[in-house]
């Protein structure tokens, strides 16, 4: 079975629903702790959602000095799919494997809704399963999600097709360009604030039209990585 | 603070010092219950036992107003009621099996006081203190909810209140990793000086992991961990939450704790990381009374004493006496009694987690809690009368001057409206009242769906969290007050909160089990809330046992007023339900169409004390509506055995601003719209449209109903005796609320309505229109 790893960060608080949609996406769940320095031979890596060390310097930054995300930089590398999630995601750009940054949202208040998304590119290892520009419905929760990066490097984002996610209906965080998640340019390495993970099982998700908390959008994502995996 | 502090005052220098003048007043201590002191140590206190004295004896730790009618919860009980009960009161928090080798653990508590002084830190330690309550237990905690009253949403000062509390809430509880899945708001200028902000939280666990916060065993090690113990909170139990707010405002904020929800977080994954290995007898939480609190009630709930060296807690501040010390209110500290062989496993957990930890003494055979300072013993008392033989009153009760005269003052002769027009007008009056408009703004800051088991939470009645994820199992909670019914009867105002509560656990498919409550007053020293207090426990133990549902626990919070004006009696009642499958959940509302309404229960003349009182004609007088418990009791069980069987497409309750406001929640959970027509309902129980719409009679509940499920539904209302009439249907495609021959709503508009009025008063966000 395709084994994906799931990191526990001190303050990590989505890891055990990130691990639940790998084993509910058909994957094996694998725990993995900061402070080692060994991803277990995994397929592939979820840096779940949660407030890392508090979160108390810039979110994800005192994460991205983790022991293990010296292996996370090294697998990367290789070609290894990385998913980050919410702090996850904040923790992959100040680590540099995503460009930009995560702000408080312009609001100044955390917020928490069932967000309609577009899928803009299929070409990541975390999105193969969607149709290009799909629409989906995944919960939203954060209170520092707007994303933020220079204006040469959100042209490039948006020429390269490495914009992911984009917010649709309402920009939830003053995000630059609606942007909810983004791709390295190998597209193996994938950020966004929303979270999949909470899309993933019928009767805990999002409402949908058909019935309550019937969403499963989420899902997708994490089938995405273990069909490439397999067909790698 | 004025401990004076120059050398150390120790056990043998009080011996010799007896005339001693101590400053007990300024810790709260009465004359009497100084002598008091002095009689059991055949000494004069130590400033050290004072200090402990004088925070296990305030209102908020010893309860000393209240207990004589808080037994009546644990006298009114039947062997029924004992059946699921695993851990009653008395203990950090109440216990019951739910099945399936599955016991659930839950409590609500007030910070009510620290919330007016600090908003941001009160009602984020709020969340801390009780979360670490369910942890003593042995639970994993799995969801938090909020009960808050605060005063006119047009006061400047409200807003400072709300924002504030608000965001301490959704900092701490998000950053936790808790769902928070329910709650309530309300909004009533008796809470402008004083507001109410409770916090609940649920923790499940397996029946062998059961804890009990007891020190035994001679030789074990007594052992702090967590944060480090530090200046904030001295004196919050004693100097706060037990005394009243002068009008001139806010002075006290250095008695207000400071909370770090991410030491609280890894603090909880290494508690039960503790008890996963096995590695501790027990643990304390430390809260109101810090380390006070967590030796003398350890010691006493044990069988023996305990030997504590104060030099040995790490400190945030070197300065601290170890006065303060030992009342300090440092957030997330825990103390665990701990076996010597397995400390060296106790510390590499803590040692991972990078949580700091010091052993402090021993549990000993004396009977005595002693605690040393710079090598001399500073507290030498039996644990028990500072934790356990406080000072109880019997304080003296009169019902209030005014209470004939505003029982007397019914809102049955108010104008009542009979043109369609007019009732109109008045439902989007009350739809876009604070206490009825959309709560969003409030609820869209919480996470509700962290740790992927929140199967009902806001805007449903109820929260519901799966316990099991293999079976399924669950339970939901729901919490209620009107404070506006207690004003007018405090007796029937906590049995309509516990039936509210009962209902709206019940209209979620699940059954209600046990009870919790939060009792919020004014001061104990007017014999007028004294009354009002003893009604209420009279009058919620009486409706518990007619229910069935025992209380486990809670907090009773006085000191509730500015100045001479005391809050209405509010009395949050909590109630936890069980469900065997939280698949066969009903929701508030209804998404198909074509679903048969019916309205279960009876309408009458009930306005008394209602939000159509309140919002059209700003009164509140006459008595609130009548209890109706065998009649809850029947809907409850008619309400499992529909949502068992897959009856129920939607239920939901009638409570404030009765059908008018369950109908428009009804349209607006889903966006679907309704038909509904009330001939029958006029006929039947001889009353008005307005009435009809209304009136807050209880025991009344609105449900949606496949045609096909029609015959059956029907059958058991019948078997059962639930009074039912067809109301209308449901409509997918006009976009409307149609009471015919009355009103046609469009469903955006009554959105906009509701939707509007909190961002209005509070400042809108770019991103929460719509949602």
């Amino acid at each position: 079975m395709t084994r994906i790893g799931v990191i526990t960060f001190p303050g990590s608080l989505d890891d055990g629903d990130a691990r639940r949609a790998i084993r509910l996406a058909g994957g094996e769940p694998v725990r993995l702790w900061h402070g080692d320095h060994d991803l277990d031979g995994v397929d592939a890596i979820v840096l779940p959602g949660g407030f890392s060390y508090g979160d108390y310097l810039r979110c994800g930054a005192i994460a991205a000095h983790s022991p293990i995300m010296r292996e996370v930089v090294d697998a990367a590398a290789r070609g290894v799919p990385v998913l980050g999630i919410c702090n996850g995601f904040q923790m992959l750009t100040e680590a540099h494997l995503l460009p930009g940054g995560l702000v408080r949202n312009d609001h100044g208040a955390f917020v928490c809704r069932d967000q309609r998304l577009a899928v803009e590119s299929t070409r990541t290892a975390w999105t193969g399963g969607f149709e290009p520009g799909e629409q989906i419905v995944v919960p939203l929760k954060n209170g520092e999600g707007g994303y933020l990066a220079d204006a040469d490097t959100v042209a490039r984002l948006e020429d390269e097709g490495r914009v992911v996610f984009r917010y649709l209906e309402t920009d939830p965080n003053g995000s630059v360009h609606g942007i909810a998640g983004v791709a390295n340019a190998a597209g193996n390495v994938v950020g966004l604030m929303p979270h999949p993970e909470h899309a993933v099982e019928p009767g805990f998700g999002p409402d949908t039209a058909a019935a309550m908390r019937s969403g499963v959008d989420g899902l997708r994502v994490f089938r995405s990585a273990l069909e490439g995996v397999l067909a790698a | 603070m004025t401990l004076e502090q120059t050398v150390v005052d120790t056990v043998e220098r009080a011996r010799a010092t007896p005339e001693r003048q101590q400053a007990y007043a300024a810790l709260g201590l009465t004359d009497d219950e100084y002598a008091r002191i002095r009689e059991i140590l055949g000494r004069r206190p130590t400033s050290g036992e004072l200090a402990m004295y004088s925070v296990m004896w305030s209102e908020h730790c010893s309860y000393k107003s209240s207990k004589k009618y808080l037994r009546r919860f644990g006298e009114r009980v039947t062997d029924r009621m004992r059946e699921h009960l695993m851990v009653g009161m008395g203990q950090n928090a109440g216990v019951v099996d739910v099945g399936r080798g599955w016991a659930v653990t839950f409590k609500v508590e007030s910070h009510n006081h620290p919330s007016y002084v600090e908003p941001f830190q009160g009602a984020a330690t709020g969340v801390g203190g009780i979360v670490r309550d369910i942890i003593a237990m042995g639970a994993r905690p799995v969801a938090v909810m909020d009960q808050l009253r605060f005063g006119d949403l047009a006061e400047a000062d409200t807003l400072r209140v709300v924002h504030g509390v608000v965001a301490g809430i959704s900092f701490y509880g998000n950053c936790l990793g808790l769902p928070n899945i329910g709650g309530e708001t309300v909004f009533d200028p008796v809470y402008q000086g004083n507001p109410l902000v409770n916090a609940l939280c649920v923790g499940v666990l397996k029946h062998e992991d059961l804890r009990l916060a007891n020190a035994t065993g001679a030789g074990n090690l007594v052992v702090l961990f967590g944060a480090r113990t530090g200046g904030d909170g001295i004196g919050g139990a004693s100097i706060l939450a037990s005394d009243t707010f002068t009008a001139s405002g806010p002075t006290k904020r250095p008695a207000v704790q400071v909370g770090d929800p991410f030491a609280e977080k890894v603090l909880i994954e290494c508690c039960l990381e503790l008890y996963a290995g096995g590695l501790v007898e027990a643990i304390q939480d430390l809260g109101a009374a810090g380390i006070s609190c967590a030796t003398s009630e350890l010691a006493a709930n044990g069988d023996g004493g305990m030997r504590i060296d104060l030099d040995a807690v790490l400190l945030r501040d070197p300065t601290l006496t170890a006065e303060e010390i030992l009342m300090s209110e440092s957030q997330e500290r825990m103390m665990a009694v701990v076996a010597p062989e397995r400390l060296e496993g106790f510390l590499a957990v803590t040692g991972r987690w990078d949580v700091e930890t010091s052993v402090l003494g021993t549990v000993t055979e004396t009977g005595r809690l002693e605690i040393t300072w710079h090598g001399e013993t500073i507290v030498d008392v039996d644990p028990a009368t500072v934790a356990v033989d406080g000072p109880v009153y019997d304080r003296p009760v009169a019902r209030p001057a005014g209470l004939d005269a505003l029982q007397a003052d019914s809102a049955t002769g108010l104008p009542r409206p009979a043109d369609g027009p007019a009732i109109a007008e008045q439902l989007r009056a009350l739809i876009g009242s604070p206490n009825l408009a959309d709560v969003g703004w409030i609820t869209d800051q919480y996470d509700r769906y962290v740790l992927g088991n929140t199967a009902l939470a806001f805007p449903d009645d109820a929260g519901m969290i799966r316990v099991d994820e293999e079976s399924g199992l669950g339970v939901a909670i729901a919490t209620d007050a009107n404070g506006r019914y207690s004003e007018l009867d405090p007796r029937a105002g906590a049995q309509l909160a516990l039936a509210e509560a009962y209902r709206n656990v019940a209209v979620t498919g699940a059954r209600p089990l046990a009870v919790t409550d939060c009792l919020n007053f004014g001061a104990p020293t007017n014999p007028e809330v004294m009354w009002q207090f003893a009604e209420t426990v009279d009058g919620l133990s009486e409706a518990c046992l007619a229910l069935e549902v025992p209380v486990t626990g809670g907090n009773v919070s006085l000191y509730n007023q500015t100045g001479d004006r005391a809050i209405h009696p509010t009395p949050v009642v909590g109630v936890l339900g069980v469900i065997d499958d939280v698949a066969k959940r009903v929701p508030s509302g209804w998404q198909d169409d074509g679903l048969n309404l019916y309205l279960l229960g009876e309408t009458a003349l009930e306005l008394d004390g209602s939000a159509w009182a309140q919002v059209v004609h700003g009164h509140l007088g006459g008595r609130p509506p009548a209890v109706r418990l065998e009649a809850e009791r029947a809907l409850a069980g008619l309400l499992a055995a529909g949502a068992s069987e897959g009856l129920l497409a939607a239920a939901h309750d009638l409570s404030e601003g009765g059908l008018a406001a369950t109908l428009v929640e009804g349209v607006l959970r889903f966006g679907v719209g309704a038909r509904v027509w009330l001939d029958e309902v006029l006929e039947r129980d001889g009353v008005d449209a307005a009435t009809a719409l209304f009136s807050e009679s209880t025991a009344r509940v609105l449900v949606a109903v496949p045609r096909e499920e029609d015959v059956r539904f029907v059958g058991l209302c019948a078997g059962r005796r639930v009074p039912a009439i067809r109301l209308g249907v449901t409509d997918a495609e006009s976009g409307m609320l149609e009471v015919q021959g009355l009103l046609t709503e469009r469903i955006e508009d009554l959105r906009r309505i509701r939707w509007g009025v909190l961002p209005a008063a509070l400042g809108a966000r770019s991103t929460a229109a719509g949602s």
